[in-house]
């Protein structure tokens, strides 16, 4: 059997939903759980197929509940386990990834986000944004990485597995159909040959001894009698999020020193975005670009550097203000003026968003 | 000096006298599952998972590892980290309501895998935990809070018969019985047997027990008895209902 999937590197071109299950397995997983939903069900069709040549595992569930909670039960069992779903899927699988939230599990999900709400399309959306970053009950305590690119996808895939495995939160890949089902070219490597380390996977369960002799059990809950116990335990929680979530926070942002207004963007929608500031730029109009890479935990401070600095914010979004209310909260008395363009589950293009600004410009 | 009555190895004494209301039958299953795990030696390798409802007052009840997990959620934790580590014994312990209504898809289709998990399903006909309400196994004519005139079959149907149900679904290895807190010899039997039946890899094990809820059914000791021993037994029969290796029909009580 290969010990290593890919040696150093490789230029590949490939649908996003093969470079998940690539990623996956350089990352060192063990085992993904899954349920069919589109846009994502190839990543289960190339991880079926690669895992057995690496010794990997699969298991087919009966739905998203279940895919959620198998992983956790991988997880437990000290694998890096994974899954992957969208839309109504992601719905279901708020209620395992709530019980991950409650118990630091380091659950990784990959999402691929489809027209909402309801079943709606099967094609793209950026529509799962808040459920994915405050899905559940509870606060919302997880990671979330939105990609734009097919590198990104491979990168961050990699980057979720040791983000969950080291802070031990839930943590997911927010991409979306477009990046599901276009190909489009990348590198591909082994994360060794970059320098990368991978965290190591270690058992919550069933680790040498007999528990109550040699070992305390290992006992988790997620139901507490009191308030007060409970509130013990998310002061903790908080006090860990808060600690990691300078560390973990990532953006990408150019032209914003001088800018008057600051394109804002994320996801696929953010290579619109991109082309439409250089564009700008090159015509003698003063745009700059901010994008946050992960959703949550937001770049606050970054954000709100910029927010400082620019008069205007053009926050663009396939969704109705999804990403627009995380950042109001995270802008909050900035003396930034937010305007919008929302396409909510539709495609947005370089010259959607080069005619908003001009509009706005006057 | 008093004498205590032995407890299972297995079980954390720190956290005994156990949450259960005086009367409940968790406390027996769960004497007759100790006793099950110290005379197989497994201490070391079980992983116990409950639900929510009252089963999941039992998160720190053994020497064990264990994770309390959601409504009808314990089968699909169970099988995914005995997928992922088949050296791990996996114990699913959940209610009627988590197994039959919230949680009967994982049943069913964990059954239907033939996955190498030993479930164990209290049944005391109603839902404990949330106050006593109609339950999958609530009887005909038997009063809850959510069929306060008793329970009209005509309406709510009758009682799941699970183990039943299991046994129709399952392939060749896998262990169906039911047993009772009436007789707990006979139930430590059946939950070492269904253990032995996972570790000898052969396939799905369960087990309903037959139990108490003097809190809900309003019972005194002596009518919650008789209910257990005798009026339960009349729409689910005590006994082993699949047995690897032997022929259909041949398994008995």
């Amino acid at each position: 059997m290969p010990d290593k999937p890919i040696e150093g590197e490789k230029r590949v071109f490939m649908t996003g939903n093969e470079v998940v299950a690539w990623a996956a397995l350089v990352s060192g997983a063990d085992i993904m759980y899954g349920y069919p939903i589109t846009p994502q069900n190839e990543i289960m069709h190339y991880w079926t197929r690669l895992a057995p040549k690496y010794g990997r595992e699969f298991l087919q569930t009966e739905d998203e509940l279940s895919a959620g909670f198998t992983t956790i039960g991988g997880v437990l069992a000290g694998r890096k386990a994974f899954t992957a779903t969208a839309g109504p899927g992601n719905t279901l699988m708020q209620e395992p990834m709530s019980m991950a939230e409650a118990m630091r599990l380091p659950t990784v999900v990959v999402i691929q986000q489809r027209g909402g709400p309801s079943t709606a399309t099967v094609i793209y959306s950026q529509q799962e944004v808040t459920m994915t970053t405050l899905g559940g009950n509870g606060e919302g305590l997880r990671i979330v990485y939105s990609t734009a690119t097919h590198q990104e996808l491979f990168d961050y895939t990699i980057k979720a597995f040791n983000t969950a495995w080291k802070y031990r939160f839930p943590t997911f890949i927010l991409g979306d159909g477009y990046q599901a089902k276009m190909r489009e070219s990348l590198t591909i490597y082994d994360p060794a040959s970059r320098g990368i380390e991978l965290v190591e996977a270690e058992p919550f369960f069933g680790k040498p001894g007999v528990p109550g002799v040699d070992r305390p059990p290992t006992q988790l809950r997620n139901t507490y009698n009191v308030e007060e116990e409970l509130y013990e335990v998310l002061e903790g929680y908080f006090k860990d999020y808060e600690k990691i979530a300078p560390e973990v926070a990532e953006h990408e942002a150019f032209d914003v020193e001088d800018a008057d207004l600051v394109v804002v963007s994320h996801g696929v929608v953010s290579r619109a975005c991109k082309a439409a500031v250089k564009e700008l730029r090159q015509e003698g109009i003063k745009v700059g670009y901010f994008r946050p890479i992960t959703l949550r935990p937001l770049p606050v401070d970054a954000i709100r550097e910029t927010a400082n600095k620019a008069r205007q914010f053009l926050v663009v979004e396939s969704a109705n203000g999804q990403l627009a209310r995380l950042l109001k909260e995270a802008a909050f008395g900035c003396p930034v003026e937010m305007l919008s363009l929302f396409k909510p589950g539709v495609g947005i293009t370089a010259e959607d968003v080069v005619s908003r600004v001009k509009e706005i410009a006057g | 000096m008093s004498v205590q009555p032995a407890m299972p190895k297995s079980w954390r004494v720190d956290t005994k006298p156990h949450k259960f209301c005086p009367g409940c039958g968790h406390g027996l299953v769960l004497k007759a599952l100790g006793q099950a795990i110290d005379e197989l030696g497994i201490q070391d390798r079980a992983v116990f998972g409950c639900d929510i409802g009252c089963s999941l007052l039992a998160w720190d009840f053994f020497n064990v590892d264990t994770i309390q997990t959601h409504h009808g959620r314990t089968t699909p934790v169970i099988t995914g980290l005995k997928r992922a580590n088949p050296n791990l014994i996996g114990i699913a312990y959940m209610g009627d309501g988590g197994g039959y209504a919230i949680g009967s898809q994982h049943l069913v289709n964990a059954a239907s895998r033939n996955e190498k998990i030993t479930v164990i399903l209290v049944n005391n006909t109603q839902y404990g935990m949330t106050g006593g309400q109609m339950a999958p196994t609530t009887l005909p004519g038997q009063k809850t809070e959510t069929t306060p005139y008793g329970r009209d079959p005509e309406k709510t149907g009758y009682p799941t018969q699970g183990p039943e149900m299991v046994a129709a679904i399952t392939r060749e290895g896998a262990y169906v019985a039911r047993g009772t807190v009436a007789n707990l010899r006979q139930l430590k039997n059946y939950l070492k047997k269904a253990l032995e039946n996972q570790m000898a890899g052969n396939g799905f094990s369960f087990v309903e027990v037959l139990s108490t809820c003097p809190t809900n059914w309003r019972t005194n000791a002596e009518e919650t008895w008789k209910m257990v021993e005798q009026e339960l037994p009349k729409y689910f029969k005590v006994g082993e209902i699949k047995v690897p290796g032997q022929k259909e029909g041949e398994a008995n009580g």
